[in-house]
């Protein structure tokens, strides 16, 4: 009986390690380096406040000839915009890089990319929001439905940087150009991934303090204590 | 133990959201000590479109003449459009790192192999139009003047209150780069830049000298009306 041994006391009950330095670094300039990518982008897009070769026919925009209010700019004017915002890509790619690398070689992945698998989970998932389900399902570092929203804004961040190359070079990489439908739809897509950013950022720190505010001091710190600790 | 890694954590994030908060503030565009690196920026920007991204024989797409825009919007930094007093007299003239320096008239430069292309043009604003240009190539007259091994560069001067672009030598030589004396058929409107304008589908507006006068072939980089006000100097697409 006393050759069982002890199990090794655990540091803290219920802490656990939940986010590696590199994601929660590349979470948080994201944060940042993305602000100051809309700001600047803000500013160009006021030089030509709509979309398409210039007498029309025009994409349809609710932003068609809109101006942004000025705290929402960054630049001054459409020089200093695109020096901002051909200087900020740099460190934003960079850590886009980073933190998807970090993905693959950690095997990380596993826990965030949405798979078809997950397809049955995520409908539960939506149950419990509707109300339809009492009891919320059983989940490991992300439930289904964050794993589709983590994978979607990955796909975002990938189509942003593409876009936003087609524009910057529509004769060298002339083929994404054409893969977008040209130079304006191009410029169209790069804006609205602007709009998509901003309703995700919005959404999901709504859902951090509603649903999970422990896993904000997990993006922090790196440990976590909270309602979901298996991390699978 | 863990809550002063919190509370440090959340100082450097408060920190981090301020300075992002600071530079989405009003409109800022850098200030005095941020402006030189992002200008620092801007020349690595222009090293890497230059020499990494830019291909010499990358030609740009071209379209149908009638997919043409209906007008193409234009601009001079004169107050009013600039036009010569008498047009017999005008002159391109060729001159700096060459061995035979040059004098043409529009005639002599029609007598050029003659490129013409329609393409579409894009402005640093955002907009874009298509339009025919018809010309002779850059690489022509720079056959006929025969540059020194130092040149490097091509400065384009303008009777527009002295309007300038600097040009690195691959893009200058790119074939589709011209020197136009024709617009849609016709020869180029005042608006556009008559007598003679540069022409390039593979750089923004800006860097498309109108109303020349003149093209200098240097050792060092000219700099230009915009681009010394900011802009990024090679504007390569």
């Amino acid at each position: 009986m006393s050759d069982v041994p002890a199990p090794a006391p655990a540091p803290t009950p219920g802490l656990v390690r939940r986010h590696h330095w590199i994601v929660r670094l590349t979470h948080w300039a994201t944060v940042v380096l993305l602000a100051g990518m809309i700001a600047s982008g803000l500013q160009i897009y006021e030089a030509y406040a709509r979309f398409g070769n210039r007498d029309g026919p025009y994409f349809p925009s609710p932003f068609n000839d809109a101006q942004f209010p000025a705290w929402s700019r960054l630049g001054g004017w459409l020089a200093g915009a695109l020096n901002w915002h051909f200087a900020l890509m740099w460190p934003l790619v960079a850590c886009g890089l980073l933190y998807l690398s970090y993905l693959v070689a950690s095997g990380e992945w596993r826990a965030l990319v949405f798979r078809p698998r997950d397809l049955r989970g995520a409908i539960e998932m939506q149950k419990y929001y509707l109300g339809l389900r009492k009891e919320h399902p059983r989940q490991g570092k992300h439930n289904p439905l964050q794993k589709l929203a983590y994978t979607f804004i990955v796909v975002l961040g990938v189509l942003a940087v593409l876009t936003g190359l087609a524009i910057y070079k529509p004769v060298q990489f002339g083929w994404l150009t054409w893969l977008f439908g040209g130079f304006q739809a191009a410029r169209y897509w790069h804006f609205w991934a602007v709009w998509i950013f901003i309703g995700f950022t919005a959404v999901h720190v709504a859902l951090v303090f509603l649903v999970d505010p422990a896993s904000l001091r997990a993006m922090l710190t790196g440990w976590y204590r909270g309602r979901f600790p298996s991390h699978d | 133990m863990l809550h002063e890694i919190d509370r440090r954590a959340f100082v450097k994030v408060g920190l981090a959201a301020g300075a992002g908060a600071l530079v989405a503030a009003c409109g800022w565009d850098g200030g005095n000590t941020i402006r030189p690196d992002l200008l620092a920026v801007s020349r690595l920007n222009d090293w890497v479109g230059e020499k990494i991204l830019f291909s010499p024989s990358r030609l740009a797409r071209t379209y149908s003449p009638a997919e043409r825009s209906r007008s193409l919007p234009s601009y001079f930094i004169s107050a009013t459009t600039p036009m010569l007093k008498d047009p017999r007299l005008w002159r391109l003239r060729v001159d700096g790192l060459v061995q035979r320096p040059l004098e043409l008239s529009i005639e002599e430069l029609m007598r050029m192999p003659r490129v013409t292309y329609t393409v579409k043009h894009h402005c640093v604003e955002g907009w874009s139009g298509i339009a025919t240009w018809h010309g002779a190539p850059v690489s022509a007259v720079v056959e006929r003047c025969v540059p020194l091994a130092t040149a490097r560069y091509i400065e384009f001067v303008s009777f527009d209150a002295g309007y300038s672009n600097g040009w690195d030598w691959a893009s200058a030589l790119h074939p589709q780069t011209i020197l136009a004396y024709g617009m849609n058929d016709n020869p180029i409107p005042a608006a556009h830049g008559a007598p003679l304008r540069l022409y390039s589908p593979i750089k923004l507006g800006y860097k498309l000298t109108k109303y020349l006068v003149s093209m200098t072939f240097t050792d060092r980089r000219p700099g230009g009306y915009w681009e010394d006000q900011g802009y990024p100097w090679f504007a390569g697409l």
